[in-house]
């Protein structure tokens, strides 16, 4: 049981766990942070896989940290869309 | 010399213990004090002191004054960045408690 | 190490805890508030396992910007319905997430031994890059193209928001208390920005977290009430947007005419080819993470 299999398992479980979440509740802000937190399984997995050796794997992290900022820019797209109000009529022109 | 950083580990764990301590007395606090005002009480004043009182034993432990500045400079940020944070959730709550109290005028409140 | 295993252990169950109660609290707000201290526990866990570069930018996008983001969604949405039947019964949910949690497990398992020849690559190739820190060498120099992309991909998610923005935030008037303190973190948020942004290129830091950072700034400014409301029509908020995939763009396609390759780099002017894309890609990325926060369309409604 090595430090890396900790966070390995780690990160699947809280995959799991946000995936059910995605399943199981139906507010849209839930379901938005069950996404993150899947996304924050994956990062997990990722990183415990780049500290395997002594020297840690930048490739890996940099995947991480673009991932990161995707994600962040994916939310903010997702939490418009899920509390944009249909009947806003306040968009008379657009420069 | 070998003498003197034994010795500065060793001084450093009452220090790191007392933080310890402080840091759980705060979250005992926070967990099981009755409103907002007791709950923040607990939180900023005991947390900044277990805060300066780690600060205090990894300063004796590190091997230069810059880390030292930096964590000293760390301190005095959370510090006053905890005692903004606590007036503002202590007013917003006493606002809140305000318009409670308000809104309750029929029966006797005892809102603070 | 048991030690070592025991700390590992307990802040995974920490982070399950956290995350199990965050996404299934009564109270919305309650479980954004976990949902944010959920954000910090993980930059925590990435300084634990050595990539403090994803540390900061965790505590600056995750944990931060995230939440406020997901707060002001919060306070645009309409109340929440009391207790709704679960799409999908609990006993079938529970059972087939612990069922893909054992193939998972099962699947992941013979990874947590094989090696990695890529940190022996960077290594030998880090001398040519242009700087010493190997995932700032990564980002901008062996897979910039991943940063071009993820530039554009933060404009195509400014693009869309812009399309669905309202117009105007109702901000209360701010304290005196919270107006004093946002003027006296606004230096220090630059400083910090400023000192991440030069670091990157031999410690972590670099770009993004620098971005971040500027980005939190001008919304605690914003939020007190210090600065006016950002809007995409200004256009000193465009070229910054713009600024950072224009640069990297530019200098691919420079390098495409006149050298090696798309984004193959000359050798002699890596370090300031890099240090030109960071500063914009800096301010454009600070510039963009405000506007998605809190950027506001041309004509408030009354």
């Amino acid at each position: 049981m090595t430090s890396t299999l900790i966070y390995l398992c780690g990160g699947v479980t809280l995959w799991v766990v946000g995936l059910h979440a995605l399943l199981v509740q139906r507010h849209a802000l839930r379901r938005i942070m069950a996404v993150n937190v899947m996304g924050s399984g994956v990062f997990m997995v990722m990183v415990a896989l780049a500290s395997r050796d002594a020297a840690v794997d930048p490739v890996l992290q940099a995947l991480v940290v673009t991932g990161l900022v995707v994600a962040a820019s994916a939310t903010a797209f997702a939490l418009r869309l899920a509390t944009a109000d249909p009947l806003d009529k306040n968009e008379p022109e657009r420069k | 010399m070998i003498e003197l950083n034994t010795w500065l580990c060793w001084l450093s764990w009452p220090f790191l213990l007392a933080g310890l301590f402080f840091f759980l007395a705060g979250t005992v606090g926070l967990l099981r004090f009755p409103d907002a005002y007791s709950r923040l009480h607990a939180v900023t004043k005991a947390d900044t002191l277990g805060l300066g009182l780690l600060v205090v034993g990894l300063s004796l432990r590190s091997d230069s004054w810059q880390s030292v500045t930096q964590m000293l400079l760390v301190w005095l940020l959370v510090m006053a960045s905890g005692a903004t944070a606590c007036q503002l959730l202590a007013r917003y709550q006493r606002d809140a408690d305000r318009v409670d109290a308000k809104t309750h005028q029929e029966q006797p409140s005892d809102a603070r | 190490m048991p030690a070592e295993l025991l700390f590992d252990l307990t802040l995974i169950l920490l982070l399950l805890g956290l995350a199990g109660a965050a996404l299934h609290t009564r109270t919305l707000y309650t479980s954004i508030v976990l949902f944010i201290v959920f954000g910090l526990m993980l930059a925590l866990t990435w300084a634990r396992l050595g990539a403090v570069d994803l540390a900061l930018a965790e505590a600056a996008i995750g944990a931060g910007l995230i939440g406020v983001m997901l707060l002001a969604a919060l306070a645009r949405s309409a109340a929440e319905p009391n207790t709704q039947p679960a799409r999908v019964p609990l006993s079938i949910s529970l059972l087939l997430a612990v069922l893909v949690l054992a193939l998972l497990i099962r699947a992941i398992q013979p990874l947590a031994d094989s090696n990695s020849v890529l940190p022996a690559l960077v290594d030998t190739h880090l001398d040519e890059s242009g700087v010493s820190h190997p995932v700032t060498a990564v980002l901008l120099n062996f897979r910039a193209w991943d940063t071009l992309l993820e530039l554009v991909v933060l404009l195509l998610a400014l693009i869309g928001v812009r399309q669905l923005g309202r117009s105007g935030m109702a901000l209360p008037p701010a304290w005196p208390l919270l107006r004093a303190w946002s003027q006296m973190l606004a230096p220090l948020t630059i400083i910090v920005g400023g000192y991440l942004l030069w670091r990157g290129s031999h410690a972590p830091g670099g770009a993004f977290q620098a971005g971040a950072v500027l980005a939190a700034g001008a919304v605690m400014l914003r939020l007190a009430g210090l600065l006016p409301a950002i809007r995409w029509s200004r256009w000193p908020v465009r070229a910054l947007m713009l600024g950072g995939v224009a640069t990297f763009a530019l200098v691919a396609v420079g390098t495409h005419w006149m050298g090696a390759g798309w984004l193959n780099y000359p050798p002699g002017w890596s370090k300031q080819l890099i240090l030109l894309i960071e500063i914009t890609a800096t301010l454009s990325i600070a510039t963009s993470l405000t506007v998605l926060v809190i950027g506001e369309n041309e004509h408030p409604t009354p």
